[in-house]
């Protein structure tokens, strides 16, 4: 591990108007993935701000009827609380079928969101990733790529994220709040979080440099039937090949976001309008445009019978 | 840096670098914890902190000052054995002992979790603070500790045998 300087922050606007300040200055939460990384210097950070003490650590209701999550709310936490169980019952599914208890102790709202690709060439210091060194080549493409994404990607980089408390976020249509270095706030919807590769797979979302995320607001329940399904390849502590998050109603109409397959948490409403119609139509709405390789195609099939898998639970 | 491990507290001045895991075991000698992987994928470096599960190996040790700390050491000791290594040595609950402690310490933290109604992937009901103790429960939850030795079914009879009563009304409950 490279070395760096460490430092607890004080305050959200402290921490953010430092963050920018300071050259190569990294939040630290769990640090579950940051530490990961920065053992094998995928992540170099010249200076580590540690948000753990700002508080952050609560969930609230709001004045119109939904729930904010502090950022700094472990997942465990958040899994557990009544309110997200009854009433978004999809987050708490997604975050426990993901990682391992003792991660979900450490792991919080904020730091998942953010967390990184797992592409396996992405952690390899050997190979080309233009992600990691912009310019360098995508040693996925051609490579080994069946975890890898089908839509959304582009020529220099197919990675996916790999969060599934991102997916119940965007089918719940969270919206991320967090304090700028200058001190002012701003909500970001979830949809506009993560940023698509492009030519430039090295920017990976709409926050600025410094920019903290302070909480997530979910909006008033709208009841529905839950339901996080993932497909990975072994039963338990493996990253998804493909998950559905859905909220399903009576009336078979609903929302859909699939997780494995983007570098986002891949949502298309206007295929939603085909939901009462069966899976097909919605999987070909969902993924029109997709590109796989010759790897990873199998993942176009397994949305479709994933989601039909869904869909027949939601009606029995 | 002042760290509270094993009801001891402990003077260590460290590199701000160094994982809890590595304070542990090279700074403190403490090296029944062991280290894996170091990178939160197989569970042998699991430690409890105030009273919760996590992987010290994705740990910086300065963030963990003052914390309680504990560790295998201080859950039992080769006079006075915690109720769960004796049940791993009578259930054959491991074969070559790396992965043990950090099965030990992820199952006690574990019991509190299910005690605490904390949901799993397999809990159908999310409604019900009440969790099952089931086989199946226990495979789910554990399931970030790996045994390259396969010794998992002697690991899970050891846990329901140690949590006996839990695991009787799981029982009576499927009856
Ligand atoms: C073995 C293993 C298996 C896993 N399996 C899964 C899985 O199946 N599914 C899944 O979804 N995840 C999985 N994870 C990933 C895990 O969920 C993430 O590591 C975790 O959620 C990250 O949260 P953290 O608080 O530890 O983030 P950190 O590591 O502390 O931070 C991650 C990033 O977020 C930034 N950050 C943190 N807080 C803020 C803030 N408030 N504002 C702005 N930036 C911030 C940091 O600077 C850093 O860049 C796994 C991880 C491991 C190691
Ligand atoms: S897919 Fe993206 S992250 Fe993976 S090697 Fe290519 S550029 Fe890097
Ligand atoms: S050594 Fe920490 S999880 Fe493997
Ligand atoms: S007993 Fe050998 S790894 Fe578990």
């Amino acid at each position: 591990m490279r070395p760096f300087t460490y430092e607890r922050a004080a305050t959200a606007k402290d921490a953010a108007a430092r963050a920018a300040r300071t050259p190569g200055a990294k939040f630290i939460a769990g640090g579950t993935n940051l530490l990961d990384l920065m053992k094998i210097e995928v992540e170099t950070p010249a200076h580590l701000i540690d948000v753990n003490g700002l508080g952050f650590d609560r969930i609230e209701p709001t004045a119109d009827g939904g729930l904010r999550i502090g950022a700094l709310v472990r997942n465990t936490d958040l899994a557990a609380d009544m309110r997200v169980r009854r009433d978004y019952a999809l987050l708490s599914r997604a975050l426990v079928a993901g990682a391992s208890g003792q991660l979900r102790n450490k792991a919080t709202t904020a730091g998942n969101l953010l967390q990184r690709t797992r592409c396996p060439y992405f952690y390899d210091t050997n190979q080309p990733c233009n992600k990691r060194k912009p310019g360098s080549g995508c040693a996925a493409i051609g490579g080994f790529s069946r975890p890898l994404g089908v839509i959304g990607v582009s020529e220099e980089c197919i990675a996916t994220h790999p969060s599934d408390m991102a997916i119940a976020m965007r089918a719940l249509d969270a919206t991320v709040e967090t304090v700028k270095p200058d001190g002012t706030a701003r909500s970001v919807p979830i949809a506009d979080l993560h940023r698509l590769p492009g030519t430039t797979p090295q920017i990976e979302t709409a926050l600025d440099d410094g920019e903290l995320i302070t909480a997530v607001t979910l909006p008033k329940p709208i009841g529905g039937t839950h339901i996080y399904h993932k497909v990975r390849d072994r039963a338990s502590y493996a990253f998804a090949l493909v998950s559905i998050g859905a909220i399903i109603q009576k009336d078979g109409s609903g929302r859909v976001a699939v997780g494995g397959i983007a570098p986002k948490p891949w949502r298309v409403e206007a295929a939603e309008a085909a939901m009462p119609g069966g899976a097909r139509a919605v999987a070909d709405g969902l993924l029109a445009g997709a590109r796989p390789t010759q790897e990873n195609g199998f993942k176009l099939t397994l949305v479709e019978r994933t989601l039909g898998a869904v869909m027949a639970q939601a009606r029995a | 840096m002042r760290f509270i491990i094993n009801e001891h507290s402990i003077e260590a001045d460290v590199d701000v670098r160094t994982s809890l895991l590595d304070l542990l075991r090279d700074h403190l000698g403490l090296t029944g914890t062991k280290k894996g992987c170091n990178q939160g994928a197989c569970g042998a470096c699991t430690v409890l902190v105030d009273g919760e599960r996590i992987n010290s190996c994705l740990a910086l040790a300065v963030q963990y000052q003052d914390r309680e700390i504990l560790t295998i050491e201080g859950l039992g000791t080769i006079g006075d054995l915690h109720p769960l290594q004796a049940a791993f040595i009578e259930y054959d609950g491991f074969q070559c002992g790396y992965c043990t402690p950090g099965q030990i310490c992820s199952a006690v933290a574990m019991i509190g979790e299910i005690r605490r109604g904390l949901p799993s992937a397999l809990t159908e009901d999310l409604a019900l603070e009440q969790i099952g103790f089931s086989e199946d429960e226990i495979r789910e939850r554990m399931s970030g500790n790996l045994c390259r030795c396969g010794a998992y079914n002697g690991i899970i009879e050891a846990i329901r045998a140690t949590y006996a009563e839990e695991s009787a009304q799981e029982r009576e409950a499927a009856a």
